[in-house]
């Protein structure tokens, strides 16, 4: 709708979602969650998709290859293509073909997605049974495949235990093992790290980066860890209730930011507090609900850059920039603050 | 000078986990000879990851677990010889703030009653001299009066975490501890929160047990740090000298695993990352408990366990590095990094078995 020209991504795109619309049910009518998201991957690409809890980043991915029917969710609007082919409207039976074959996926909590009464094995070679004619033999033996692909010691060995014989580090493994066990085209990982401690987390990272080296799979990573978005991105979709507000290749997105709501995420890490040896900036208020999406700009009640006439009535639509594409109302004029906005600002200086 | 709120000696904790087929209890070692104090006003950060014991060190010295050995004094009164009958009016002197405020808070109970019953319990103070004192914490952590009569599904996270805070300073108690108290809490509000702690701390002289994963957290909160690794303090000292100039490999581990927000200054930063997993708690290693991922392990790790060592710019490291191999003597684990390029790797990787 308000997109105009192509967002991120290589010129041949192996994923485009436009204009997407989903909207759940509630006691207050319908709740729109994703709200006119448009995103591209392109072929051997890393798009980073980051927001906080309830931007709609999951629900985007969700959408877009038809999980959320099944928890109530429906598509009122927009197209997804892959490879051309359109997947909003498709049948769960052909999207059953797709999913787990040409699109792997890995979420956040590994131990919930396996099933704890079969070997991890058995459940890599079920997936490739399910898209492959292969034998059960040649199955077991891509997964084991598969499971040294991803470096887990005596892979052969190891594919007959049961989920709960492996740590979290390494659950998390089996399963980006069974996500790439059919040579996926598009990786989906949503939040694939986040309840995992750092050193292991690091080694995840370590691990998915050299695997899309090797086989130039894309990636959709999903994340709210701007310090993970800049370790394995190439390009990034910042997301802020339900919409996304900014996008563009990782190292313009980190050197200058163009949205207030992108430059304060990044002030609010510790780690740039730190670094630039202030106190952290907070971003002020809450984060915008679903059931009561802010008039105008949605990020307005919180932004210190807010004007009022420009930013609190009309909805402010996506525009593109010399980098990327911004949802700002007041985007030129903020273009120089915006990356001097910390040191500008006074701010106390730790002792 | 001032003298130390929280004294821990030692300290042990211990969980029995079932038996061997032969019939001897086997244990778990959540904590092993913990030792660390705090100042009055102090903020002490213990960092270390999951299964390092660093909330089962907390819970331990608020005797929410009882340990099996050693020693904590708050102030002059000594925690663990304590009767059952004395903890009541040892609460009213220390008390936590957990991770979760959507689990910490009573559902069916107003903000004012969760914020006055401290006070009944522990205060012999008159109904309005209560509700005085709900309004003024609540002013304290930034919440309106008027919210007083609303309940807690009525915030967001960090609304939860400030009522939480108000619930555990309204006593005016001489040490929180904090465990894990922003990392539930979404990034843009995490901040809000760190920022309140410091500023009511600066109010109250308090003293913060500050239990953390996250390394930059605890860094910004607290002048000294402790690194735990399971269930073992491997490094202490100042958080500026440990961040900068780790003396212990794991504590290097820890702080390089931390992605830094700029994808230039990621690119071609010094990593060392761990191969192989924690090992179990039930079966600790010998010597080192840390020799298993360690990318710089020698033989005598595997037999003696490194005594601490003394570090350039304050604090000590468990790590034999700094008496036997390289012969560290007190500098940093990133002097090995640089020195020879193209090394680390490779013991990294054979350490990874």
């Amino acid at each position: 709708m308000d997109q105009t020209g192509s967002p991120p991504g290589g010129g041949d795109k192996l994923l485009e979602i436009r204009d997407l619309v989903v909207q759940f049910p509630s006691p207050n009518g319908l709740l729109t969650v994703v709200d006119h998201v448009s995103l591209s991957v392109g072929r051997n690409d890393i798009v980073c998709i980051v927001g906080e809890s309830g931007s709609g980043k999951s629900v985007t991915m969700q959408a877009a290859v038809g999980l959320v029917q099944p928890k109530g969710g429906r598509v009122s609007g927009g197209s997804v293509k892959f490879e051309g082919q359109e997947l909003v409207g498709m049948s769960s039976r052909q999207l059953n073909r797709i999913r787990g074959d040409s699109i792997g996926f890995i979420f956040q909590e590994p131990m919930t997605s396996l099933n704890p009464a079969y070997t991890v094995g058995d459940q890599i070679a079920e997936v490739v049974r399910r898209h492959r004619n292969v034998s059960r033999r040649d199955a077991w033996k891509r997964a084991v495949e598969v499971m040294d692909r991803v470096h887990i010691a005596s892979a052969a060995t190891r594919a007959g235990d049961y989920p709960h014989q492996f740590s979290g580090g390494m659950r998390q493994r089996v399963m980006i093992a069974m996500a790439i066990a059919c040579d996926p085209k598009l990786l989906i990982a949503d939040e694939p790290t986040t309840a995992l401690d750092v050193t292991i987390q690091a080694r995840i990272l370590e691990v998915l980066e050299e695997l899309q080296r090797e086989s130039g799979m894309s990636v959709l990573f999903i994340t709210h860890d701007l310090g993970v978005v800049a370790e394995i991105a190439r390009s990034v979709v910042v997301m802020y209730g339900a919409q996304v507000v900014e996008s563009a290749p990782v190292d313009e997105l980190f050197r200058s930011p163009r949205h207030p709501y992108t430059a304060g995420l990044l002030e609010a890490m510790p780690q740039v507090a730190l670094d630039r040896g202030h106190a952290p900036i907070a971003i002020p208020g809450v984060v915008a609900q679903a059931y009561a999406w802010p008039q105008g700009c949605r990020f307005h009640p919180r932004c210190t850059f807010c004007k009022p006439e420009v930013c609190a009535d009309a909805p402010v639509p996506l525009m593109p920039d010399d980098h990327g594409f911004v949802r700002c109302a007041r985007a030129a004029e903020l273009r120089a603050t915006l990356g001097q906005a910390a040191t500008e600002r006074s701010v106390p200086v730790m002792s | 000078m001032s003298k130390p709120c929280l004294q821990v000696r030692d300290l042990n904790v211990k969980y029995p986990v079932g038996s061997t087929f032969l019939g001897a209890q086997r244990w778990l070692h959540a904590a092993s000879d913990v030792s660390l104090h705090i100042d009055a006003g102090e903020t002490l950060g213990l960092v270390g990851e999951s299964g390092s014991g660093k909330s089962t060190t907390g819970m331990a010295i608020l005797r929410l677990v009882t340990p099996h050995s050693g020693t904590v004094r708050l102030g002059d009164t000594d925690v663990t010889k304590l009767p059952a009958s004395g903890l009541r009016a040892l609460r009213r002197r220390m008390q936590i703030v957990f991770q979760d405020p959507y689990s910490s808070l009573n559902p069916s109970m107003t903000i004012a009653q969760l914020l006055e019953e401290p006070l009944q319990i522990h205060a012999n103070m008159s109904k309005s001299d209560r509700q005085n004192a709900v309004a003024e914490i609540l002013r304290a952590v930034g919440l309106h009066a008027g919210y007083a009569a609303r309940y807690p599904h009525e915030f967001s996270g960090g609304q939860r975490q400030r009522i939480a805070i108000a619930r555990a300073m309204i006593l005016h108690p001489e040490l929180v501890v904090l465990d894990e108290p922003v990392s539930a809490l979404d990034v843009s509000t995490q901040s809000q929160i760190l920022n309140l702690l410091k500023a009511i701390q600066d109010k109250s002289g308090t003293a913060f047990l500050l239990v953390a994963h996250d390394l930059a957290v605890v860094r910004l909160m607290s002048p000294r740090v402790a690194v735990m690794y399971l269930g073992e303090i491997v490094e202490e000292g100042p958080s500026g000298r440990v961040y900068d100039s780790p003396g212990h490999p794991y504590s290097m581990a820890l702080i390089s695993a931390i992605p830094f927000p700029d994808p230039v200054r990621q690119r071609s930063a010094t990593r060392l990352i761990l191969r192989g997993d924690l090992p179990s708690l039930m079966r600790p290693p010998s010597g080192c408990r840390f020799r298993t991922r360690c990318p710089f392990a020698m033989e005598i790790c595997a037999q003696e366990k490194p005594p601490p060592a003394p570090i350039e710019g304050g604090g000590t490291a468990a790590c034999h590095l700094h008496a036997h191999g390289p012969r560290l003597r007190g500098r940093s684990v990133q002097t090995l990094l640089t020195n020879r390029p193209g090394e680390v790797p490779q013991a990294a990787m054979a350490a990874s078995r």
